[in-house]
């Protein structure tokens, strides 16, 4: 399973007063199982690079392959690509509508025209996979959930599609603390038992950190950037030239030691930083 | 796809049209809406068409964008056709069965065809170089002396400008659960009518709900800017004629003049 991305170019309003280059020449490839974070300011082309892979937009040039299938083509059929593509837009719980979080689950599945008991058996255990007890909920409407709740429901119907690859636009904006943790450990667990492509875009630098195995990060329309997370975040300048930053820990160990300056440092998240910082007490502790 | 309905909206730009003060564009749009009725002869046709190029090439909007929103009324249009087509009697010019064509259905459908894309296309031209909100406050401006007869002008002027100002709102809100629901595996395009209305209500629901959210969120925010209605409220740029609406209005008597000479020239056909 892999997705891969050619020279991706893409126009808002061709020919128009409002004419916008959105994406000019974006090229990557994700492989089996991998997890990909994408960073850059709003208006960067995130979303619009997104929806190319699913097929909601169509390239001006350039190619989409998914699983070596082109789906920019015109040829592929766009159920079968959104099977295999599952999206989970901005805030998605917006999108619910049915009288029952089973039925709004049981959506997408429906669409794919798979048969009942297929139907349940997936909307059950997309509800589990994302951490929520579907007996207690199956039957309640969505909109009586709370806003965590509510998000991950909307990211049940994707799963329950069950899709190769997971796109997430900025799964965690606008949650508190604890909502957060639970979608990203949520993110792991879908990550971990259905072994899936994870693509996903998010302005909290520790998430992307954290969570992937590449990070791309994008300005005007372009791929700036391209590498392993400790790799991207060395160029703490280049990133914050273009309205990005390092991680918290990233930055605190750069002041820490611009002040000593024999702490050498490269911690990315919380955990490095500490250990980083222990080692060096115990090592000046007997000078 | 729904942003190519150009109807009623603003094409940015600076050309004296832009800059005629929206009260004279009101009156203007009304009166050519008007003379549009008063012409009975293609003559008057010719000449109200003439005259609204004009407007359009010293307003610069390209032509393309103009017939672009009327592409969207077009069915209307075809429709109206239609049914003068086949519903005037008079001299037979072809039969079949039921169905026939006269040389007055002929004539007639043609005449309410044109006067049907003057009116849209002169009416957009109002809307095409007119910012919404100054559309708006013009309104309230021309519906003032109504006000001692207890019309509720800056209520209707308000609604316009919250109605106005949520199109594209909606619609990218609109944009957006379409493109969520088609992600999910949604199907808008294929099926019998019944199936599509009800492929809509995946779409509905959501739209409904925010839609909500929106208004109560604007009522909320205006609310803490203090707004009480329209009693005592001034404005930031307050609009005035300048010397271009002087010579707007002359020039609306002027065709106002010609478009009633034309009634009394003789037909053409």
């Amino acid at each position: 399973m892999s997705i891969e991305v050619k020279d991706l170019r893409y126009v808002y309003n061709p020919g128009m007063p409002g004419e916008t280059v959105a994406l000019d020449g974006v090229s990557f490839e994700v492989r089996d199982g991998e997890i990909l974070g994408v960073i850059g300011h709003t208006g960067s082309g995130k979303s619009t690079l997104l929806q190319h892979l699913n097929g909601l937009l169509k390239p001006a040039s350039g190619d989409v392959y998914v699983d070596g299938q082109c789906i920019t083509d015109g040829k592929a059929k766009l159920v079968e690509i959104r099977r295999k593509v599952g999206l989970v837009f901005q805030y998605p719980e917006y999108q619910l509508f049915e009288e029952t979080v089973a039925k709004d689950v049981a959506f997408g599945p429906k669409n794919l025209g798979l048969s009942e008991e297929e139907i349940a058996d997936r909307v059950k255990n997309a509800i589990e996979l994302v951490g929520l007890d579907f007996e207690a909920i199956k039957d309640s409407s969505p909109f009586e959930l709370s806003g965590g709740q509510k998000r991950r429901v909307a990211i049940a119907g994707v799963i329950a599609m069950h899709p190769s690859v997971l796109i997430l636009d900025e799964p965690t904006a606008g949650l508190d603390p604890s909502a957060h943790a639970d979608v990203l450990s949520m993110i792991r667990r879908i990550h971990e038992s259905m072994g899936i492509i994870i693509i996903f875009v998010s302005h909290n630098m520790a998430d992307i950190a954290d969570m992937s195995d590449w990070v791309i990060v994008m300005d005007h329309g372009r791929i700036v950037l391209r590498g392993k997370p400790r790799e991207v975040f060395s160029h703490g300048e280049m990133l914050s030239g273009m309205g990005l930053a390092v991680t918290p820990a990233r930055a605190i160990m750069n002041r820490i030691s611009a002040e000593i300056p024999d702490l050498k440092s490269d911690a990315l998240t919380i955990d490095e930083a500490a250990a980083e910082l222990r080692e060096y007490i115990n090592r000046t502790k007997n000078i | 796809m729904i942003r190519d309905i150009t109807l009623g909206q603003y094409y940015p730009g600076s050309s004296p049209v832009h800059r005629l003060d929206a009260r004279t564009k009101i009156i203007a749009t009304l009166l050519y809406i008007i003379e549009l009725f008063i012409v009975n002869n293609f003559w008057g046709f010719l000449i109200a068409g003439a005259a609204l190029f004009t407007v359009i090439a010293i307003s610069r909007v390209p032509v393309k964008f103009i017939f672009r929103g009327l592409t969207a009324v077009f069915l209307i249009i075809a429709f109206t056709f239609v049914i003068n087509l086949f519903m005037v009697d008079g001299r037979i010019l072809w039969q079949w069965k039921i169905f026939k064509i006269t040389y007055e259905g002929l004539m007639r459908a043609l005449f309410m065809a044109v006067r049907l894309v003057l009116l849209i296309i002169g009416s957009s031209m109002m809307t095409l170089t007119t910012k919404p909100i100054e559309l708006t406050d013009g309104l309230e401006k021309l519906l003032k002396p109504f006000s001692l007869i207890g019309l509720p002008s800056h209520e209707i002027a308000l609604m316009m400008t919250i109605a106005l100002r949520f199109i594209p709102t909606l619609m990218e809100e609109t944009d957006k659960i379409i493109k969520a629901q088609q992600a999910r595996g949604a199907d808008f395009e294929s099926g019998n009518i019944f199936q599509r209305a009800k492929s809509l209500i995946p779409i509905l629901i959501p739209l409904f709900i925010s839609s909500f959210r929106i208004a109560q969120d604007l009522a909320l925010a205006m609310e803490a800017r203090c707004y009480h209605g329209g009693a005592g409220r001034t404005r930031m740029n307050e609009i005035h004629f300048a010397r271009g609406d002087a010579a707007a209005a002359i020039l609306m008597i002027v065709f106002l003049a010609v478009i009633i000479a034309s009634r009394f020239l003789p037909t053409i056909f």
